[in-house]
Order: structure tokens, then sequence, then C-alpha cells
């Protein structure tokens, strides 16, 4: 698999460390904590997912990829993600 | 029918036409006491203690594709008990018990393998981890044995000793543990399970669920028509999440693929299964000759039943810098499976909190060698309504009352445990 980078462009996904579905929101009191760190849509097929890029840029990245066959749509900035 | 010497004689002079099918191909019925959703090691066996040890055999275990057509199919076949906490290991212990017993039990030959699993250390620090787990065993019952450098040295003098990163310091070995031919294990219960009864019902997928005005399961809707049934247990690790989510339940689940290897037929070299401490690499010798192993996940979340080239490639360097005799073996194949990885590394064996809906899930790349335990503690549960003495930590809810169990300590990482 490759990533596209949005600060270093194509690279091997080597460089980056995965941290799951990009989808889940911490909250803000202790409702909802459980679900947060323990539960997952665990979904097949298209997913958001963060990705940081380690051992590059080291930027958080949101990927799209699809679980059932690895391919990557595209990846954004997690940080620009709410603007 | 049933295989024995008498048999196997009586087909060697008959031409080999005495020969049954090991299984009866069955047709849905409108409905049963029990039905089991997934055909794999752990749903076969399941029925078949629901119909051996509890008399119950209104049972139908459905299957999407071929009975051991998934995760069953695609392990390293590896057996053993040598988990530390308390949580664990009675239940592997049950499991590897069940297993020195399997085949006469069934009537099926598994080929069972009490090798031995040598886990090697490399450092001081990993010689104290490996003597406290094997203490661990120890107090459980279970064989453990501590070897030093000259030990592992008599057993596998092919390893690289003086290799100046990880030289080997000595190794844990369970002298009980070894291999068992995974599809064998599949056949072997389906051939069981049938004679006491059970239907086998392969190519129906199970599509949802049929839920009274309270909400609890009473049957499922497949590919098929729709099959009514008292309880429904569900054991399609790998899928878990995907079949849960036909009941509306969110499991703390992530599926990761696990990626396996298989080297050309050797002449014997391998006397057991080895694992490298510092890096991840496990292997052992197939009784075909192959060299069968494997290492880490690929690390994300996928259903895609194939991994990618850097694992391969992790995976290789890891058998090189252990045994680098090996180096020369051509790979044959290599295959991914889809595993149920929890958010501690351990299963569940459990009520859902949907009535009626039972949960055998979360195996991470563990469930082979807990075939057996898993689906005598299913059974029971699915029975008697409650957890079987060594399944009775495997709770849904221990994420949610803190009851862990962490053999890795993790933490909340599934893809690390």
């Amino acid at each position: 698999m490759r990533i596209p980078c949005p600060f270093c462009g194509d690279r091997d996904s080597l460089e980056f460390v995965y941290r799951g579905d990009a989808a889940p929101e911490r909250p803000d009191g202790e409702d909802g904590l459980y679900d947060y760190v323990y539960t997952r849509d665990n979904l097949a097929g298209p997913m958001r997912e963060h990705w940081y890029h380690a051992q590059g840029c080291r930027n958080w990245l949101i990927v799209g990829r699809d679980t059932t066959t690895h391919e990557v749509f595209g990846a954004r900035l997690a940080k620009r993600a709410g603007q | 029918m049933r295989y024995s010497l008498t048999s196997l004689l009586w087909n060697a002079i008959s031409g080999q036409t005495g020969w049954r099918p090991t299984w009866r191909a069955a047709q849905p019925r409108d409905g049963y006491d029990v039905i089991i959703v997934g055909g794999g090691g752990h749903g076969l066996a399941t029925a078949y203690y629901l119909a051996k040890n509890h008399g119950i055999t209104r049972v139908a275990v459905l299957e999407k594709g071929w009975i051991g057509g998934g995760n069953a199919g695609r392990n390293t076949t590896i057996i053993r008990s040598n988990y530390e906490l308390a949580g664990n290991e009675p239940f592997y212990e049950w499991s590897m018990k069940l297993w020195e017993g399997l085949e006469q039990s069934l009537n099926y030959n598994a080929m069972v393998s009490q090798r031995g699993v040598l886990n090697l250390f490399h450092s001081d620090a990993q010689r104290d981890a490996y003597a406290r787990r094997g203490n661990a065993m120890r107090l459980n019952g279970v064989d453990a044995e501590l070897l030093d450098e000259a030990a592992v040295r008599r057993l596998a003098p092919f390893l690289d000793f003086e290799q100046a990163r990880f030289p080997v310091q000595g190794g844990l070995l369970q002298p009980r543990g070894g291999t068992a031919r995974h599809d064998a294990v599949v056949w072997g219960y389906a051939h069981a399970a049938s004679e006491l009864g059970v239907d086998i019902i392969q190519n129906c997928e199970v599509t949802g669920f049929l839920r009274d005005s309270v909400g609890a399961v009473t049957g499922v809707e497949t590919s098929r028509g729709v099959i009514r049934a008292g309880k429904v247990g569900m054991a399609v690790a790998g899928s878990s999440s995907r079949v849960a989510a036909l009941a509306d339940l969110r499991l703390p689940i992530e599926s990761h693929v696990l990626q396996a290897f298989v080297s050309e037929a050797l002449k014997p070299v391998l006397p057991n299964v080895i694992t490298f401490g510092a890096g991840h690499f496990y292997v052992s010798q197939s009784d075909k000759g192959g060299l069968v192993f494997g290492g880490d996940l690929d690390g994300y979340n996928s259903y895609a039943s194939r991994g990618n080239l850097p694992v391969i490639e992790d995976v290789c360097e890891g058998g090189m810098a252990l045994m680098p005799m090996i180096g020369r073996a051509r790979v044959l194949r290599s295959w991914g499976g889809i595993c149920d990885m929890t958010m501690d590394g351990s299963p569940i064996i459990d009520r859902s909190p949907a009535p009626g809906l039972y949960i055998n899930a979360g195996w991470c790349y563990g469930g082979f060698k807990a075939t057996p335990a898993s689906g005598w503690c299913f059974a029971h549960l699915l029975a008697k309504d409650e957890a079987h003495d060594t399944a009775a930590a495997y709770r849904f809810d221990r994420f949610r009352t803190g009851h862990l169990i962490d053999e890795k300590g993790q933490g909340a990482h599934p893809n690390l445990h």
C-alpha cells in the first residue's frame, strides 16, 4: 500500500503508524467513553482512518481506504479535518 | 460410518468401494433447538459437544461457504497451552487435554502430534519473563521446562546461537504442545457431530436474525429461507462484527489480516515448533515436509484475506535471523486469514445483550489451539445458560467492568496484541 501524504507525496505505508477508525470522537465526560475506547464499527468497505507519518513529516493524516481491497482513495491532514 | 482397522482392511481388499461420506449433507428444517452460525472448527465442535455432552441433537450448523473454508483452513496448526494469566491458562490447558483424547473421541485421525513448542529467549530480561510464565503454567498443572543454551543446542543445533544482536540464551519448552492437522479437525468434528444427528448445512449464509416483540432472537434469516431456533450461537471469528451488526450489536473487535506461509517440502529438519523471541517468527514442519511459518499481523484493519509484502519481508527476515539454514528453501504459498482482534487480545464466550443470541468470538490469532475447549465451553453455555468454569473470564462486558485479560499488556490497541 502507498499513502498519498499531502506533505511528502506518495509514500510506502511502512513509513506510517496505524491508529484505526477516524470516526470515533472522544466525549467530554465519562458518558460514551467506553464506546469510544473499546467498541468499533469495524467496517467492511470504505473507511476513514488515522495514519501517522512517523518516518516522514510526522503529521497525522486521515486516509480513505477500503478494508476489503486495501485500495487507498486519498489522504488529508487530520488537523485541517474540521475546517 | 465408523473408522477402524477392520474397515480399513475391508476396503483395502474390496477396491475402496465401501466408504461413505464422512458427514451427511443436510437440508435445513423449519426449526432447531440450537443453531450455530459458522461451520468452522469452533462451530462444529460446539455442535458436537452439544450433542455428546448435553444430549441436544436438534442442532444445525449453518455455513456460508464450505465447512473449514475460513480460518480453520488458514492457520498454522499449532496447539499449546503456554499462557500466563489466570483467566487464560486453565482454558487453554483444558483444550490441550481435549486435544490429547480427541481422535479416540471423534473416531477420526486429526494427526495430533505433541512434538513440543519451544519459545526462545535472547536476553536476561526475557529469560526472567519466560521463567515467570513457566512458573504460572506449572502452578496450573501444565508442563513447562526452562532450557538453558546447552539444552536448546541439543534440541535444535541449527539455530544461530552466536548471533551478535540476538544470541539464543535458552528457551521455554512445553513438551505437550505441538501441531494438529487443521482440515482433519474440521472433518473429524463434522463426522462425529453428524453421527449424533447434527445437521451440517453448507452454502447457507445468515442474512438476518428473527427478533420477537422484546428483541429476543428466535431464529435466523438465511439465503435458504427462515429457520427458527430456541437459541442461536455465533462462531464466525473474523466476521463477528458483521454478523453481530445484523443483531444491532457493536463489538469490542477489529478485523485484521494475519499472513502465513509454507515452503516447499523438505526432509525432516525441525524437531518441534520454534518461536523467535526477538522478532515475531514461528515455524513448524508439516508431516508433508513443508515449513509452515508466520509472524505479525499486517497491522491495519482488513477483511481482504490477503496481506502486503512488507510483512512477508519482515517475517522472512525473522526466520533468517534465527535459522539461516532455511534461506535456500523456497516459499510455495502465502495466504491471509481475517482475525477477530479484541481490545485485550483474549476471546469472548458469553451471552450477548440480545436474549437468545450467544457469542463465541475474538479469537485474535490464537483460535486454532482453542478449538476443542471453545466448542466444549460454548456448548456448556448454550445448554446450561452459565459459563463453564474454565471460560468464566471470557465475559462480553469485561471491557466495561475493567476485568481485562491482557496477556501482552498492550491496552486497547487490537493491532498490537
